[in-house]
């Protein structure tokens, strides 16, 4: 018991502490604690981002595909500049346009008599009941609308990669699928949601993985969007602090600290590559693909 | 268009620290815009270009010991690759940096190490090492085994089959794979003043600039733009380079069998 209840207190006074005890402390003070959440930030970030990148991808690679001139270019431009322009750029671009487009429409929603223009010399104004999100909104708010702000941004720029990656694999779908479809008098709709779609998955499946290992290795551009993320709090952590600011003075560790998210990623990455190897035996089973037929002649 | 040639010689080196020093506060035109965001370009093509060269060198050693049948030879390179392609380029810039900053307080050996122009080097020097490494690992997987056994026919062992019929069959398979890399290590040299690396007196390069006129103007319309402009016009510069070594490449085989290099998407960062 007397054991039990020194533990519990023994964090109080880390003067006294030494060793390992002192560790055990130090790692879980508060701000260690939020560092630990923020782990969990970029597990969010890749579960919602993950589908909503699907999803532009994919109305990219229709586009691409259309009939329609304006629409095709509108899907082959979304993929060629996305794809020659460094994507931090379109990070650190995208969430200022997207908050000012954002504000811009509510403006004109919501203030319609406002009679001055929006942007003067380096301001952009607009009303206040147009602010997003409002002045007197609670913390949480604006956080969640920054993290949402992210969210949107990466699903554009890795939209448009696997955009590129859809787009080959509905091409790579065997012409004589296509043709026989065809010939049983289907339209090219159904021909498109009937065969195409269903038998794309294995040809993308390589470049989604590894667009996945990509998303996983972009999370940390977070940080450049004002999100606080396990970058920052590594940084924030990690500087040197003296006694006057912390129970827990120490020198620079921000290395060590940057030590550990290597880790962690290489972790992270390492165990996406083994359950990605099995996805792909998974789904090349039965397919007319050289691993699929390696997998035939294994079981014959 | 007068102004306009002052506003070139007084920023057109400024990322280099010569010229006017300080950077424009107002009344941002869109001259000077375009003159600072350019000769912020010269360290992307600087630290692209010296990545990239020496970088070439160490893949091919990383590849060879991948594919070694050696043990001593195989791990590390396979260690070396997995460690920087497992991880996010942006961390091991972070990392880098702290690291160089601790060596730093050991031995002034290593003070040239904490400040961008070096130590940023060394870092995407490793990193495009072992992506180039792995796609160099996987071209010379697919060297065609009746090369290997006409060199022997020929009398050819070891260095010189190696120098003359493994190597630039191996470039030539990997030469698509490579100008994507090629691309993606230019695009990849904007994070460098966004992680540690300090840009000593506002020298800094093309995104740096551009996130100032963002910042100072609050408008993202014109920098972004200007700096995509620059970067697409690198990125065909770099295309057009890397295809004329493609096509010396590929010169004694049938034209119809040779290919244009494809931006592909698997090597991505």
């Amino acid at each position: 018991m007397r054991r039990g209840h020194l533990t519990i207190f023994a964090c109080t006074d880390p003067e006294t502490l030494s060793g390992l005890n002192w560790l055990i402390c130090y790692l879980t003070t508060g701000k260690h604690l939020l560092f630990y959440a923020a782990f969990g930030t970029v597990l969010l970030l890749l579960a919602i981002t993950a589908p909503a990148a699907m999803a532009f991808g994919f109305g990219g690679a229709m586009a691409a595909r259309s009939r329609i001139a304006p629409l095709r270019w509108f899907g082959k431009g979304y993929i060629a500049v996305v794809r020659g322009v460094p994507d931090i750029a379109f990070f650190l671009f995208f969430v200022i346009a997207l908050d000012q487009g954002i504000e811009y429409v509510r403006h004109k929603i919501k203030c319609p008599d406002w009679d001055q223009p929006v942007r003067q010399g380096s301001d952009f104004l607009v009303c206040q009941a147009a602010k997003m999100p409002l002045g007197n909104s609670p913390q949480w708010v604006h956080e969640s609308y920054g993290f949402a702000l992210a969210v949107l941004t990466f699903a554009i720029v890795f939209g448009a990669f696997a955009a590129n990656v859809l787009f080959g694999a509905m091409a790579a779908v065997p012409r004589g699928q296509v043709e026989t479809a065809e010939a049983y008098g289907m339209t090219s709709r159904q021909t498109f949601w009937r065969i195409t779609v269903p038998q794309m998955w294995i040809y993308a499946l390589p470049g989604l993985g590894n667009l996945w290992m990509v998303l996983i290795k972009a999370t940390p551009l977070l940080f450049l969007l004002g999100v606080e993320d396990i970058v920052y709090w590594a940084r924030e952590l990690g500087a040197a602090k003296t006694p006057r600011f912390t129970d827990y003075p120490h020198p620079d560790w921000r290395m060590w600290y940057f030590l550990a998210l290597l880790v962690f990623y290489l972790a992270f990455t390492r165990v996406s590559e083994i359950v990605l190897a099995r996805l792909t035996r998974r789904l090349s089973y039965g397919q007319a693909t050289a691993g699929g037929e390696a997998m035939r002649r294994a079981q014959a | 268009m007068i102004d306009c040639l002052d506003t070139i010689a007084d920023y057109g080196l400024r990322s280099l620290g010569y010229g006017e020093r300080l950077l424009p506060r107002s009344d941002f035109t869109l001259c000077q815009q375009v003159t600072l965001i350019g000769s912020g370009m010269i360290w992307n093509v600087y630290f692209g270009l010296l990545a990239l060269i020496a970088g070439f060198g160490l893949a091919t050693v990383v590849a060879v010991g991948k594919a070694s049948s050696k043990r001593w030879a195989r791990k590390p390179a396979e260690w070396f690759i997995f460690l920087f392609r497992g991880s996010p380029l942006f961390i091991q810039f972070f990392f880098g940096y702290f690291l160089f900053l601790s060596l730093k307080q050991v031995s002034s050996a290593f003070d040239a190490f904490a400040s961008a122009w070096a130590g940023a080097l060394v870092v995407l020097f490793l990193n495009t090492a072992a992506y180039t490494g792995e796609i160099f690992y996987g071209a010379l997987q697919s060297v065609p085994r009746g090369d290997q056994e006409a060199a022997e026919a020929y009398g050819l062992t070891g260095w010189r089959k190696f120098r003359r019929i493994t190597w630039p069959t191996m470039l030539r398979l990997a030469w698509p794979a490579y100008t994507n890399e090629a691309i993606f290590l230019f695009h990849a040299t904007t994070l460098v003043f966004f992680t540690g690396f300090p840009a000593v007196q506002q020298r800094g390069d093309a995104l740096y600039y551009a996130s100032y006129f963002a910042d100072k103007t609050f408008n993202p319309f014109v920098p972004y733009p200007i700096l995509a402009g620059f970067f697409i016009l690198l990125t065909l510069c770099i295309i057009a380079i890397m295809g004329a070594v493609n096509r010396r490449l590929n010169r004694h085989l049938p034209q119809a069998a040779t290919r244009r290099p494809r931006l592909l998407p698997q090597i991505i960062r």
